[in-house]
C-alpha cells in the first residue's frame, strides 16, 4: 500500500558525509520492508477509531434518552411532551447506572477476613463469579455428554452405512425438535437443579457435533485412504490416523457450533430450573424490575460467549494448524 | 544397465479391465489382453494419450482395483490388495496434510511397527538425501509441488519396497522442476535399484528416463509397441539420436491421440 507515507524515515535526503550515505544505501532495503511489515501496526490507531466508533455513539444515544438529568437540560424541560416520550430510567436505565450496578453485582459481598481463605478468592466471592462460574459449568458438563455421545456415534455412522441405516431414520425424526421444547419433559424427568440443565444442554450441543462427524467422515478424500492402504494401513490404525485426522476440521466446526447452542440452552435451562446461573439471574432481576441488573447480566452473559467462542476457536486454529485456511483465519 | 533374472519383478498375463455403468449398459474396455514382464531393476516407462488405460493398469498393478480378467504377480505373490511392496507416488501427492514432512516418512515404518530407533535413523537418512532435512517440521501445505513430491518419494523409499510405482508423478509440476526431480530420480533409482513403472503422457519425459517404453493403444488399452531406450546416461534431449526416437515415439503416440479425438468427436455428436 502506502509505503510512502507510511515510513517517512525511509526517504530521508542523506547528509553530505560519504559514510551516512552509504549507511543509509546499504539500509534502504530493510527498511521498505519493515515499512510493509509495520503498516497494520501503524494504522491500528485509525482502525481502533473506526471499530469503536459506533458502539461509543450507540452509548452516548443511550445515555441520552434515558438519563435522568437529561430531562432537566434547558431546552428539553419545557416540552413535556417530548419528555413523555422518553422511557423511564425503570425501563431503560442509563449505561452508567447499568455499569455501576454491574459493578456492585461482580463485589464480594462480604468484607475480607483473612482466615476464609486466599484474597483472590475473596475478590471473585460476589454474585456475578457464582452466576457465571454456575452457567459454565454446566455449558462444559452438558457439552461434554453431548459432544461426547455424538462422536463415536458420528464416526460409526459416518464409517459404516450399516451403523447409519439403523441410526439415521431415529436422529431425522428427532433432530428438527428445538431442545427448547424438552423443557417440559426435562423438569418431568429430572426435576430442578443440575440434571434437567445438562440434559437440555447435552441435547442442543448434540445434533451439531453428530452432523458434522458424519460428513466428516464421509468426505475424507479417497486419494487419502488410497495412499494409507498403499503405505500398508488398515483396520483401526487407518481409522485413527487418517480418518480421524481428516475429518477433524469437519468435527471441529461441529463442536463449535455445538458449543454456542450449549450455551443458549444453559441460558434458557437456568431460566426455568435452576436458582443460580446468570439466566436464573436476569430472570430475577425482573422479578424485582432491575432492568439494570438485567442488562448486566444480559453483558455478562455476551461476554462470557464470546470468551467460549474465542477459545473454540484457539482450539481450532491450534488442532487445524496443517490446514490449508489456518493462517489466513489466525490474521483477522 | 538391466540384469535381467528368470523371475522377473512384475508379471503381468493375459489382463482385461472392463468398467460398467452402475445399470450394466454401457460398458468401456479400459484393458485388453496386456502381457507384461518387468525385470528387477529395470525403469519402466507406460506411455499413452489419456483414456489408454495406462493409469488402470498401474492401478492394477497396486492392488487399487482387480482386473476383470488375467494374472498379476508382483514380488513372487500374486497381486489381491494394495501393499506397502508396491509403493505408490501420486500426481496429487497424496500427502497427509495433518503430518510433518517427517511423519508424512516416518508413517509407512510406524505401520509396520518398526523399532523407534531405527525409524528415527531411517527417515533421517532419507531426508538428508533428499534435501528435506530443513522441512522436517513443516506441514505440507508450506511446501512448494516440486517439494512434495520429493517427501511423497521419501515416504515410498523408506518402506524398502522393491518396485516403485509413480502414476504422472510430476505431471503438475513446471518444467524446470519437472527436469530436475527426473534427474533426482535417476539417480535415486541408481542409488537405490528400484524396478520403476513410471506412467506418463510426456514423450520427452519417458525417453529422458526409461529404460523400456510401453506405448500404449486408446481404447481398449492394448500394448503397441515396446520401445527399448539403450542410450547412455545422462541423455542429452538435444542430441539427434534423442530426437530420432522422439519422432518415432511422437508418430505411435499421436496415431492414439487421433483416435482418442475421433472417438470424442462422435460421442459429442451422439449425444
Amino acid at each position: 500500500m502506502n509505503s510512502v507515507t507510511a515510513n517517512p524515515s525511509a526517504q530521508t535526503p542523506a547528509t553530505t558525509d560519504a559514510t551516512a550515505v552509504a549507511a543509509s544505501n546499504a539500509q534502504q532495503p530493510p527498511a521498505v520492508a519493515t515499512a510493509r511489515v509495520s503498516l497494520p501496526w501503524q494504522n491500528a490507531p485509525a482502525k481502533l477509531a473506526q471499530s469503536l466508533a459506533v458502539p461509543l455513539l450507540m452509548l452516548l444515544l443511550w445515555q441520552f434518552i434515558s438519563d435522568p438529568r437529561v430531562k432537566e437540560w434547558p431546552l428539553l424541560k419545557h416540552h413535556p411532551a417530548l419528555i413523555a416520550r422518553l422511557p423511564s430510567a425503570q425501563i431503560l436505565p442509563p449505561p452508567t447506572q447499568v455499569l455501576r450496578k454491574w459493578i456492585e453485582y461482580s463485589e464480594p459481598t462480604q468484607p475480607y477476613s483473612a482466615e476464609q481463605g486466599s484474597y483472590v478468592r475473596w475478590l471473585f466471592s460476589g454474585e456475578l463469579w457464582d452466576d457465571a462460574f454456575a452457567s459454565l459449568q454446566r455449558v462444559v458438563v452438558g457439552f461434554i455428554i453431548g459432544a461426547g455421545l455424538a462422536l463415536p456415534l458420528g464416526l460409526f455412522m459416518g464409517a459404516s452405512d450399516t451403523v447409519y441405516r439403523f441410526f439415521n431414520p431415529l436422529l431425522q425424526v428427532l433432530r428438527p425438535i428445538p431442545p427448547i421444547a424438552y423443557i417440559p419433559l426435562s423438569i418431568l424427568w429430572f426435576g430442578l437443579g443440575n440434571k434437567p440443565a445438562w440434559f437440555l444442554i447435552s441435547l442442543g450441543a448434540f445434533f451439531p457435533v453428530l452432523v458434522n462427524t458424519i460428513s466428516g467422515v464421509r468426505n475424507v478424500d479417497g486419494i487419502f485412504l488410497r495412499a494409507a492402504r498403499n503405505l500398508g494401513a488398515r483396520g483401526f490404525t487407518l481409522f485413527w490416523r487418517v480418518i480421524l485426522p481428516a475429518a477433524t476440521p469437519y468435527i471441529l466446526t461441529g463442536a463449535r457450533v455445538g458449543i454456542g447452542v450449549a450455551f443458549i440452552c444453559v441460558i434458557v435451562a437456568e431460566m426455568v430450573a435452576t436458582n443460580n446461573g446468570l439466566g436464573w439471574r436476569i430472570t430475577e432481576a425482573r422479578e424485582f424490575f432491575w432492568s439494570d441488573k438485567i442488562i448486566a447480566g444480559m453483558i455478562s452473559i455476551g461476554l462470557l460467549g464470546l470468551g467460549l467462542d474465542t477459545l473454540m476457536d484457539r482450539l481450532n486454529s491450534y488442532l487445524l494448524r496443517w490446514h490449508r485456511g489456518a493462517d489466513a483465519g489466525a490474521n483477522n | 544397465m538391466t540384469t535381467k533374472r528368470a523371475t522377473p519383478r512384475i508379471e503381468v498375463v493375459g489382463v482385461q479391465k472392463v468398467f460398467r455403468s452402475r445399470d450394466g449398459r454401457e460398458v468401456v474396455q479400459a484393458l485388453r489382453d496386456i502381457n507384461l514382464e518387468i525385470f528387477d531393476g529395470e525403469f519402466i516407462c507406460i506411455l499413452g494419450p489419456s483414456g489408454c488405460g495406462k493409469s488402470t493398469l498401474l492401478n492394477a498393478i497396486a492392488g487399487f482395483s482387480r482386473p476383470t480378467a488375467g494374472r498379476l504377480v508382483a514380488n513372487g505373490r500374486v497381486v489381491t490388495a494394495p501393499g506397502p511392496d508396491r509403493a505408490m507416488v501420486f500426481q496429487e501427492y497424496a500427502l497427509f496434510p495433518w503430518m510433518t514432512v517427517w511423519d508424512n516418512v516416518a508413517f509407512g515404518l510406524q505401520l509396520a511397527c518398526k523399532p523407534k530407533a531405527e525409524i528415527r535413523a531411517k527417515v533421517d537418512a532419507l531426508l538428508a538425501k533428499l534435501a528435506l532435512t530443513d522441512f522436517r517440521d513443516r506441514f505440507p501445505k508450506d511446501l512448494s509441488g516440486g517439494m512434495k513430491q520429493r517427501v511423497a518419494i521419501a515416504r515410498c523409499l523408506a518402506l524398502d519396497s522393491p518396485t516403485l510405482l509413480m502414476d504422472e508423478p510430476f505431471g503438475a509440476l513446471d518444467a524446470l522442476t519437472r527436469r530436475s526431480l527426473q534427474d533426482e530420480l535417476l539417480r535415486i533409482w541408481q542409488d537405490f535399484r528400484r524396478t520403476i513403472v513410471f506412467v506418463t503422457h510426456g514423450i520427452d519425459e519417458s525417453i529422458y528416463i526409461a529404460d523400456r517404453i510401453i506405448v500404449m493403444t486408446y481404447r481398449p488399452g492394448t500394448i503397441k509397441q515396446i520401445v527399448p531406450i539403450t542410450l547412455p546416461r545422462p541423455r542429452d534431449p538435444s542430441s539427434p539420436e534423442f530426437n530420432a526416437i522422439e519422432r518415432e515415439l511422437t508418430r505411435l503416440v499421436m496415431e492414439e491421440q487421433l483416435r482418442h479425438q475421433k472417438d470424442e468427436a462422435r460421442a459429442t455428436a451422439g449425444h
